[in-house]
């Protein structure tokens, strides 16, 4: 269990932030640049000391400003793993690997048995002698991964490690990556930028926004009420704010479906918001695309050009349409779909979805 | 568009600044090594030979080499630390320290000489407080290497606080979250990388004790034999035997251009290729 509560200060920057982490779980931190992430893993690994605040882990204090308590990184059971794989150039990758265990003072025999373990369990065995310049980017982040957890740290710092690499060693090492960290018994921290990231990783996603925390929850409970536009972008789901339209409006029965106005346009929705005022949340995959307006079920039909087409994750079998419709939509649709349409920007689609495919939150903040 | 165009002029047709270069790269080239031409056709191959095998010469030799080496050992002792220092802490007093580490590079070698005959002369201040252990340092061998570790001092501390300077912060914080202390991380880490400068440093310090001469000869004298170091024996041979001091100063050249164009051929990248196949066996 790791309990953190602090606030930190750079120039005109604060940072003020409370986490828990359960044992044995993995959190995602996600955040804009320059929201405080980066300052926040500093902090977890002991190289910047914050002004105030307490950090715990498993009961053992490593900061506690109140009553001066201070550990130093080299004094804390941390493991970091950064985006800048930060190898050390001049040592092979089992020296590499067997650093931190003696630097900690383990004996060669015990050492050896440890790092060959290490190795072979991110699959480099076959390549304990060669130096970091003689890998390549996946296999160097592989050693990364392996000198962090031989020392079998009780917090695992993960900074962004897949983001440096190219597409298809990313998705190979995320898989890899997946599996290991269900396996390891240590707390982990995991930063990204990358929103399929988040979603894979992580049973717990918390979002910093202007050095705090906007939002903390599993992925289900994000998805179904982001608190944030940034956290609905994140998450790549349309999220509106609207209020219920008048009932007997010109054209519209009066015991009809019910409607909510939106700045752009209207929807219908399959509940009654409990409010005037509702936030609204369509999910891209509920979204179906089509050339010619559909003929079924959905009672939600929005006619727009497409704007972009983005592959998400960049390396995968989706791809984002955003269409420039009223309200405009974010969609999200199989690669074979994009090609069988021919979707490309400039092209009218018809965008279409159930009245049940529109989630009403409360309790948002935009 | 504008690029290639511009690229491919300078190809075809060299600039007036590029041909004024090459112009004046070649006027200094002559200026440096005529002289040195000059001296080496001054003498054939044998004469050089006889005249470096006179006991006089070979003892000149012995000492040279034997008090630039010791210089160069202290001076890398001394100066690999400070130079850490430097490069890693800020403390009061930083800029002068800086300053004074420098000095004996822009400072005349008979000012610094005489400078340490103040200080560690049979009346001077840290003299007299040897003195009363029964050592004495001017007129000794080891008065000459401390003038030559005086006047080495820079050319150590600036090369090798550049390689610490340069190393990656990142590495330095991947070492600290790996559980290291200080100690293992400058060991480990920081030491091993900064190795280029601290070669470098060395060849330009070990070159610098080699050809000391003002300093030495204010401070410890220029007796035969304990501190008639190659240099002042040239300066002694000037006045006698126009022959002796060309052969010693050929010598002298060869060393030197051989120290530099070492260090310059020197197969620093592969150093590390050396240690990742030793841990490969």
């Amino acid at each position: 269990m790791l309990e953190l509560r602090l606030a930190s200060r750079l120039g005109a920057f604060q940072l003020e932030a409370e986490l828990r982490i359960a044992d044995r779980a993995v959190m995602v931190l996600v955040g804009e640049s320059g929201s405080g992430k980066t300052t926040l893993l500093r902090c977890l690994a002991g190289l910047q000391r914050p002004e105030r605040g307490r950090i715990a882990v498993d009961g053992e204090v490593w900061f506690d400003s109140d009553t001066g308590e201070w550990r130093a990184a080299n004094e804390r059971s941390v493991g970091v793993v950064s985006q800048e794989v930060a190898l050390f150039p001049h040592l092979s990758a089992a020296e590499n690997v067997a650093f931190g265990l003696r630097a900690r003072g383990v004996g060669a025999a015990e050492r050896r048995q440890r790092v060959a373990a290490a190795l072979e369990r991110l699959g480099i065995a076959a390549l304990a002698a060669r130096r970091p310049h003689q890998l390549s980017g996946g296999q160097q982040q592989r050693v990364a991964i392996a000198r962090a957890i031989v020392v079998e740290p009780r917090l695992l710092l993960l900074d962004e490690p897949l983001s440096a690499l190219d597409a298809s060693s990313r998705r190979s090492i995320r898989a890899e990556l997946w599996r290991l960290l269900a396996q390891l018994s240590c707390m982990t921290v995991y930063v990204t930028h990358s929103p399929a990231e988040a979603l894979s990783f992580g049973e717990c996603i918390t979002v910093l926004e202007g050095g705090r925390v906007s939002q903390t929850g599993s992925r289900e409970a994000l998805m179904r009420s982001p608190r944030s536009r940034y956290v609905a972008e994140f998450l790549g789901v349309n999220l509106f704010r609207g209020s219920l339209a008048p009932a007997g409006a010109p054209g519209q029965p009066a015991a009809g479906p019910t409607r909510i106005a939106l700045p752009q346009g209207e929807l219908v929705v399959s509940e009654r918001p409990a409010e005037d005022d509702a936030a609204i949340v369509i999910r891209p995959h509920e979204i179906t695309l089509a050339l010619e307006r559909p003929v079924g079920t959905a009672r939600n039909v929005f006619e727009g050009t497409i704007e972009e087409l983005l592959p998400e994750p960049p390396d995968g079998e989706l791809v984002r349409v955003s269409v420039a419709s009223r309200p405009p939509l974010i969609a999200e649709v199989t690669r074979q779909a994009v090609a069988a349409l021919e979707l490309a920007p400039g092209r009218r689609v018809f965008a279409s979805f159930k009245a049940a495919g529109v989630h009403l939150v409360t309790a948002t903040e935009t | 568009m504008a690029t290639p165009a511009v690229v491919s002029a300078r190809r075809t047709r060299p600039s007036l600044l590029t041909l004024g270069a090459w112009v004046v790269g070649a006027l200094l080239i002559a200026f440096l090594a005529l002289p040195f031409v000059a001296l080496v056709l001054r003498i054939t191959p044998r004469e050089l030979v006889a005249r470096l095998s006179s006991p006089a010469v070979i003892e000149a030799l012995r000492l040279s080499v034997l008090t630039s080496l010791a210089a160069t050992v202290t001076v890398a002792l001394l100066g690999v630390p400070v130079a850490w220092l430097l490069a890693t802490r800020d403390f009061p007093g930083k800029r002068v320290f800086e300053v004074l580490v420098d000095l004996p590079m822009v400072l005349p070698p008979t000012v610094a000489g005489f400078a340490l005959l103040m200080a560690f002369g049979r009346a001077g201040l840290a003299g007299r407080a040897l003195g009363a252990f029964g050592l004495s340092l001017p007129f000794t061998t080891a008065g000459v290497i401390v003038a030559q570790v005086f006047m080495a001092v820079p050319f150590m501390v600036g090369p090798a606080r550049a390689s610490f300077s340069s190393l990656d912060p990142k590495l330095l914080d991947a070492a600290a979250t790996l559980g290291a202390r200080e100690t293992f991380t400058f060991f480990r880490v920081a030491l091993p990388l900064a190795i280029p400068g601290i070669v470098a440093g060395i060849a330009m310090s070990a070159s610098r004790a080699l050809g000391e001469f003002g300093a030495t000869i204010t401070f410890a004298g220029n007796l035969p034999g304990s501190t008639q170091t190659m240099p002042l024996a040239v300066y002694v041979a000037l006045q006698s035997d126009l022959d002796a001091a060309v052969a010693l100063s050929v010598l002298l050249l060869l060393m030197a251009f051989g120290l530099l164009l070492g260090l310059r051929a020197a197969p620093v990248g592969s150093f590390w290729g050396s240690r990742a196949r030793a841990a490969a066996r």
